[in-house]
């Protein structure tokens, strides 16, 4: 047990020493770009990962959750003028209270029908960033979403924003390893094996699965927000049913269950794209072959997948 | 019987699943520390009951009265806290987990660390962790167990699975501890073994009720022997008078006429 913990602040440690060590050194004001979309989709895959690989239920629909964190946000500080880190917990805490609301009935669900409830969520959400003109700008967008300041330092820089960004990944991952190493954790992962015999030694399933759902809204949120004062523009596309889907694709081949299978899965998903730029209309084709790729050979994700050929190497060399 | 008050009350308790009447007017109590046989041939209810008593579904008529609590409607994971624990027919373990893990689980209801509590690491977490692991340690002995804490529980022989399924239960250190045909896939040698480790747990004090369809171990180890047929309770008695019993036999053998009458 104390060797598992050692062990996990020597990656942390190295973890953040990495994140500094790329902010000072990387000039190229893209790949800082690129790296702050991988710390923000890092935050989406972390979120819904809690959700769908340590307690596994399946959301179909998180990108609403992101879309409420960045619509909150452009919301209260465009026409309430409020400060952003006052709009911040406030995103959060309506991304949340959506999320109670919508579990309790949602989360008695399960299997492919928890996928479609939270499935049609995501869609009723996203007609109203679309429908609701007079407040979210409609499917033209919002803009003029103002740059984050704290103190004398401007955000809009995308050194600072690469900062700020990548120290909330740091944080959430403290976070979410404590809750997997603690009681809950293992509560969660119990539902996943189990849930008749989770409930059987005294798990109360459904106050933890409506939960966790809470926590994955607001790590979405977190994510939503982030984006939003990055971009300065958002528009309902960014949060469809795609946005979801991909989401899920992060989770699913970064690794379930696994925190820095976020880290993987979100790097992948991100970097994919940039770098398929080359095969102009052949992009989605060959981006839907490697996804298959991965999944056929490595079928338990990137993390396990590369793990096992790690430790099938040592076994070799062993012998 | 003694004067003591009953551990658990079974009062004319009927459940039925669409037009099958599964179970009725079912009538018997457990006293505190005994071991309790319930036993029939297949489709005889057994398994019905247990999910009444540990709060699967609720039963249609009668009571059901644990510790002078009526426990009709509470949720399976209230009546842990109460003091009732089960295992599985085709055991139920965390697979992907510890054994010593699927331990930690089973104390669930004897540890309090929330959300909160996880993230912000207070001083009493840790010391409340320790302890669930010093539990689980001893608790892995007595059922013979140790050194096994660290192996991954979906990989064990299917005996293990077993032991390991009655440790998880006993984590939650209930009053009462329902065993779902525990001998079910064991050899002689384990089910010998079994029978041993029910006697030890009943010795701390636990009351068990056990379904079995392996006669000698229930014979052997239960006070008291429970016999349902069809849904309805055939006989009762101690092990010795329900094996003579012309109801029992003929429930087990089929004798054409008391089918006929019953």
């Amino acid at each position: 047990m104390t060797s598992h913990q050692t062990r996990n602040r020597i990656c942390y440690a190295v973890f953040s020493l990495l994140i500094i060590v790329a902010g000072y050194t990387i000039e190229n004001p893209y790949y800082i770009q690129v790296l702050t979309f991988i710390g923000i989709n890092t935050l989406l895959a972390l979120g819904l990962n809690m959700l769908m690989g340590y307690a596994g239920q399946i959301s179909l629909g998180h990108a609403a959750f992101y879309g409420i964190g960045a619509y909150g946000t452009a919301i209260l500080t465009v026409h309430y003028n409020l400060s952003p880190w006052m709009a911040l917990p406030a995103a959060i805490a309506s991304a949340m209270i959506v999320a109670y609301i919508v579990g309790i009935p949602t989360l008695k669900l399960s299997g492919y029908y928890l996928g479609m409830g939270t499935l049609g969520f995501g869609m009723i959400v996203n007609i109203l960033f679309r429908e609701w003109s007079s407040v979210t700008g409609g499917a033209s967008g919002f803009i003029g979403i103002p740059t984050l300041e704290l103190g004398p330092i401007s955000f809009s820089s995308g050194r600072n924003y690469f900062y700020l960004v990548w120290g909330f990944v740091l944080t959430s991952f403290i976070v979410c390893q404590r809750i997997i190493d603690s009681r809950i954790g293992r509560a969660l992962r119990a539902i996943h094996d189990g849930e008749k015999a989770a409930s059987a030694v005294g798990v109360d399933t459904r106050k933890l699965k409506l939960q966790v759902f809470i926590l994955s809204a607001a790590f979405s949120a977190l994510a939503g927000f982030l984006y939003a004062h990055l971009i300065f523009f958002i528009s309902p596309g960014t949060f469809s049913f795609i946005a979801s889907i991909r989401m899920v694709t992060m989770v699913v081949i970064g690794g379930m269950a696994s925190i820095w299978g976020s880290l993987l899965g979100a790097s992948l998903l991100t970097l994919l794209p940039e770098w398929l730029h080359a095969f102009s209309e052949f992009e989605m084709v060959v981006y839907g072959l490697i996804l298959m790729i991965v999944m056929i050979f490595l079928p338990r994700g990137l993390t396990r997948g590369l793990l096992d050929i790690y430790e099938r190497a040592v076994k070799k060399n062993d012998r | 019987m003694t004067a003591e008050h009953p551990l658990l009350e079974i009062k004319t308790v009927y459940k039925a699943f669409g037009g099958v009447q599964a179970l009725s007017d079912i009538t018997f109590s457990l006293n505190p520390g005994s071991i309790t046989g319930l036993i029939g041939p297949n489709g005889a209810g057994k398994t019905t009951l247990f999910n009444l008593i540990s709060g699967v579904f609720p039963e249609d008529k009668g009571k059901i009265v644990f510790s002078r609590t009526d426990i009709k409607n509470k949720k399976p994971h209230k009546l842990v806290e109460l003091g009732i624990s089960r295992t599985f027919q085709n055991v139920e373990l965390f697979d992907s987990m510890t054994v010593l893990e699927n331990i930690l689980v089973g104390q669930h209801t004897r540890t309090r660390c929330g959300m909160w509590g996880s993230i912000l690491r207070f001083p009493w977490v840790a010391a409340e962790e320790k302890k669930a692991y010093h539990f689980a340690m001893e608790l892995l002995d007595f059922v013979g167990l140790n050194g096994h804490a660290d192996k991954t529980s979906g990989d064990l022989p299917f005996g293990w699975q077993r032991l390991l399924e009655i440790a998880r239960a006993l984590a939650s250190s209930p009053k009462l501890l329902l065993l779902d045909e525990p001998a079910a896939g064991l050899n002689i040698v384990e089910t010998m073994r079994l029978g041993d480790l029910i006697r030890k747990i009943r010795e701390q004090g636990v009351t068990i009720l056990l379904v079995e369809h392996d006669m000698s171990l229930t014979m052997e180890i239960s006070d008291w022997i429970v016999v349902l047929d069809q849904g309805k309770k055939i006989a009762e008695g101690c092990p010795r008078t329900v094996q003579a019993d012309e109801a029992v036999i003929a429930a087990y053998l089929g004798t054409a006429g008391n089918k006929a009458e019953g």
